[in-house]
């Protein structure tokens, strides 16, 4: 089982969910930190790292002796990583995908592959929860490659959390792909609907059973709940403006074990979800 | 000679634009013909992402040796100077007027981008 916890918009508690329902769990759970412009689920769970891998992707380096200026290589490159007027190619490594393309289309073979680093993956272990975590490096813009490399750390027969990135672009279609639901976190107000619905399109469009948690219910209006109805979209979760949450939240601490009295609304979300998925795979 | 000015408008009287890489619009004028054609940039103004390494290409292509604009980031610098083109900043308002300073020696070459990538 897969679970991967989303949002339109940032700061509506993914991350909180995240931790929560790992906790809760009990059984050994990887935790996979995909925010990996600014992973933070680390910051509930005390524990060292007590691994790290870099993650580079291939880029292109072009031989000049070899290179006839033809530009088959920047009329190939999508993202104009590569341009060649005639010239000797001038690389954009910044902008590189590491598709491999320029190298492959490249007629006498003057482009090879060099590894450019973007990131590391770190490991931390805290009871029953194993945190991987992708950490971006400065000034790179590339997060897909990296949350696919955190990805890849997922073990057949382990449950996994996935902690999305906020929004809905390319870094979180990555981390939506091939998992079996997806929890959308959203609050009740005009900024936390108007996100929610383009979340909805999205998981929609990439055809993945999906329910709402409604985070800080208190605040706003009942807008959320009455789109969530129209829609028959499930609402798995409550979670109300408790300002106890807050402080917790602020210290570091987990609400299911700050505030134990809330340990029931985090069991129910994870039975709900492991019933749905029986239910719908089953 | 060409010379390439970024534009929102279409003819000499329209306004410089500042940005290079997101310009609307590129002015192309001839010098010996004394004629221009305009070509739409706006498919590449609206990328995510290499805006300046598109408009320099379009550019390159366009057979421009020069290009004269408010501001030029230092990836379309790199690519402009690759394809042996030169690049005039300046704050002249209009075509015209940008095309004047040309004409008479008052534009400075850059020597190097004059603002950081992503400025708008």
């Amino acid at each position: 089982m897969i679970l991967a916890i989303a949002s339109g918009k940032g700061g509506t508690g993914k991350t909180t969910v995240a931790v929560n329902a790992a906790r809760v769990l009990g059984s050994e759970v990887l935790l996979l930190d995909c925010d990996v412009e600014e992973p933070n689920a680390h910051l509930f769970l005390p524990g060292r790292v007590n691994a790290a891998d870099t993650v580079s992707i291939p880029v292109p380096q072009v031989d000049e002796s070899l290179c006839d200026g033809c530009g088959d290589c920047g009329s190939f490159c999508e993202y104009h990583a590569i341009v060649s007027f005639g010239t000797l190619p001038l690389v954009f490594p910044e902008m590189c995908h590491g598709c491999g393309g320029c190298t492959m289309v490249c007629p006498p073979k003057a482009i090879r592959e060099v590894d450019r680093r973007i990131g590391v993956i770190e490991a931390i272990r805290t009871g029953n929860i194993t945190l991987i975590q992708g950490r971006l490096d400065v000034g790179v813009a590339m997060a897909p490659p990296l949350i696919r490399a955190v990805k890849a750390r997922l073990r057949d027969g382990t449950p996994a959390i996935l902690d999305a990135p906020p929004g809905t672009s390319c870094p979180v279609i990555a981390t939506l792909r091939d998992v079996d639901f997806v929890v959308l976190v959203t609050e009740p107000t005009p900024f936390g609907l108007h996100d929610l619905k383009l979340a909805v399109e999205t998981v929609r469009e990439l055809g993945i059973p999906f329910g709402v948690v409604i985070n800080r219910v208190g605040v706003g209006d009942d807008r959320v709940h009455a789109y969530c109805r129209e829609e028959g979209i499930p609402v798995l979760l409550e979670i109300p403006d408790d300002r106890r949450i807050a402080e917790a939240y602020s210290r570091g601490e987990l609400i299911v074990e700050a505030l134990p009295e809330y340990g029931n609304l985090f069991h129910g979300l994870v039975e709900k979800i492991m019933q749905g998925k029986m239910n719908k795979r089953g | 000679m060409k010379i390439a000015f970024s534009t929102s408008g279409e003819n000499l009287s329209a306004p410089l634009d500042a940005r290079f890489g997101r310009a609307p619009r590129f002015l192309i004028y001839d010098l010996e013909t004394k004629t221009f054609t305009v070509i739409d940039n706006r498919k590449t103004m609206d990328s995510a992402q290499g805006a300046g390494i598109q408009s320099a290409e379009t550019v390159a292509r366009s057979g421009a040796k020069a290009v004269v604009t408010g501001n030029c980031g230092p990836k379309a610098f790199r690519v402009l100077s690759s394809a042996g083109i030169r690049i005039f900043n300046t704050g002249a308002p209009t075509i015209q007027e940008a095309l004047e300073l040309y004409r008479a020696g008052g534009l400075t070459e850059a020597d190097a981008a004059n603002v950081e990538g992503h400025w708008s």
